[in-house]
């Protein structure tokens, strides 16, 4: 598994990538009230603000963490938004997306470097 | 350069709970603790939760004569029947000003020979200096600086206080008591039963923790505060009322009493009257009204509220209400738009979303009356 800046999780599954929240975001934000997921086929680039979270605090934008293709999304959190605070690192998984390299994910940090960023 | 930022006396009982602690109205305050703000929020409606308020002002009113003197003074800054609150019963007060728009609001009691004022924390200090220099010749202004203010809100509260102070039981909704150094109000900001207890600084954390012990109370940050708040339809002082809102546009028009309205015993004479007066007979241009959003996204505050292309105003205060189960808000629209019902827009990021005029409290009320 490997996490951004941005306290997002990428896990490669086949040819995808999973892409959810840590559970140090899901703790900071506090109880997730309502998720607004992309759209399944749509090309993004890095750095787009691909979905919303809101919390009983505030809403946050999740951002594609590499460019491209939504191909499936966790239609799961739209009934149960609270998934993201049971379970960040399984259930509550936001998107997939395929990637036309999955090299790119190279460039991000592995869950030591991300501990130590939280620290 | 900012101000330094207060302290409040039972900070490290904060700490030690885990409060989150936050900047608020120029104080470290709890906005939430380990449990979370929505089962900080359920909890206070399904058992007792205890909030630490001792930021906000506490300031009695000491007659240096008689005290319909000092009642008829602090009438003429409110639109509110003051000479008519009996001893040992408190009410819900707002100074105005002379655009009729909203100082502060604030809960005042009759104590039998003085009166004690409760206001917002970050209006405390205009506060003071405003009736400092309108009530000086009739009463002292004494600000309590060396008391703490604990609220205990939710269906158990009465029973968890009760084991402390047993004349609790016996109050009903506004009343006020003082047991020893222990002054109690059946009030609160949740909509449930509860009651506000003002303590000397000295003794509030063994209070608090004697509370805190019971199996019914949980302690409660600001977080759920805001949020049962909004369910019960209560207004944040700073945004769903400020110096631009009259009392009548803001729906609080339960606060002004028959004695103060045209025809009335005492009517006008404080400040902003020509207009609330006015509004009162003609109806408000706008009024605040409830909304719930459809589906679940919440509309925060300073969503732009629209019916057709027509720009209305704004949400004033929106979230989620965890015992609504759903997103709710209320704002500012004209009063051609505000019937209960009335289908409008919400702008969420730059996409417009049906929001509907709904009916508040969003959450029943439980006061004990």
């Amino acid at each position: 598994m490997k996490f951004t800046k941005e306290h997002e999780w990428l896990r490669v599954e086949g040819d995808l990538v999973v892409v959810g929240i840590t559970e140090h975001a899901a703790t900071a934000l506090g109880d997730v009230v309502f998720v607004e997921l992309p759209e399944i086929e749509t090309q993004v680039a890095e750095g787009d603000e691909v979905s919303v979270i809101e919390s009983v605090k505030a809403a946050s934008d999740i951002l594609a963490p590499v460019d491209g293709e939504i191909v499936a999304v966790n239609e799961k959190l739209t009934d149960n938004p609270s998934l993201v605070n049971e379970d960040p690192l399984g259930a509550g998984w936001f998107f997939k997306m395929k990637l036309d390299d999955l090299s790119v994910l190279d460039q991000f940090m592995d869950e030591d470097e991300y501990n130590e960023l939280i620290a | 350069m900012a101000e330094e930022l207060l302290y409040l006396g039972l900070n490290d009982l904060h700490v030690a709970l885990g409060g989150k602690m936050v900047p608020f109205a120029g104080y470290s305050m709890p906005v939430q603790y380990p449990a979370g703000v929505m089962k900080e929020h359920l909890h206070t409606r399904a058992a007792a939760g205890l909030f630490d308020v001792s930021h906000m002002g506490q300031v009695i009113l000491r007659p240096k004569g008689a005290y319909a003197d000092t009642a008829r003074a602090f009438e003429a800054l409110m639109p509110v029947d003051v000479l008519g609150v009996k001893p040992g019963r408190q009410r819900y007060g707002l100074f105005t000003n002379a655009e009729g728009g909203i100082l502060d609001d604030l809960m005042f009691a009759n104590r039998g020979d003085h009166i004690f004022v409760v206001v917002n924390a970050a209006c405390k200090h205009a506060d003071i200096a405003h009736m400092t220099a309108h009530l000086s010749g009739v009463c002292e202004v004494i600000p309590v600086t060396d008391r703490a203010l604990l609220a205990l809100q939710g269906p158990q509260a009465e029973t968890a206080l009760a084991r402390l102070v047993p004349e609790v039981a016996a109050m009903k909704f506004m009343d006020v008591g003082v047991f020893g150094d222990i002054w109690v109000s059946r009030s609160g900001y949740t909509g449930e039963d509860g009651f506000e207890i003002s303590l000397p600084m000295t003794q509030a954390e063994g209070f608090a923790r004697k509370l805190l012990d019971m199996p019914e109370v949980l302690p409660i940050g600001l977080g759920a505060r805001d949020s049962l708040r909004l369910e019960a339809g209560l207004c944040l002082y700073g945004h769903d009322i400020d110096t631009t809102t009259s009392p009548v546009e803001a729906g609080l028009t339960w606060a002004i009493q028959k004695a103060r309205r045209t025809g009335g015993e005492r009517e006008g004479g404080f400040p902003g009257a020509a207009r609330i007066l006015r509004e009162l007979a003609e109806g408000p241009a706008r009024c605040r009204v409830g909304l719930r959003p459809e589906g679940r996204a919440p509309m925060r505050e300073h969503t732009a509220l629209f019916a057709g292309d027509t720009a209305l105003g704004e949400i004033t205060s929106g979230g989620f209400g965890p015992s609504v189960e759903a997103p709710i808000a209320m704002g500012y629209v004209p009063a051609a738009h505000a019937e209960i019902g009335t289908k409008l827009e919400g702008e969420v990021r730059g996409k417009r979303m049906p929001v509907t005029v709904a009916a508040m409290p969003f959450q029943p009320t439980t006061y004990k009356r």
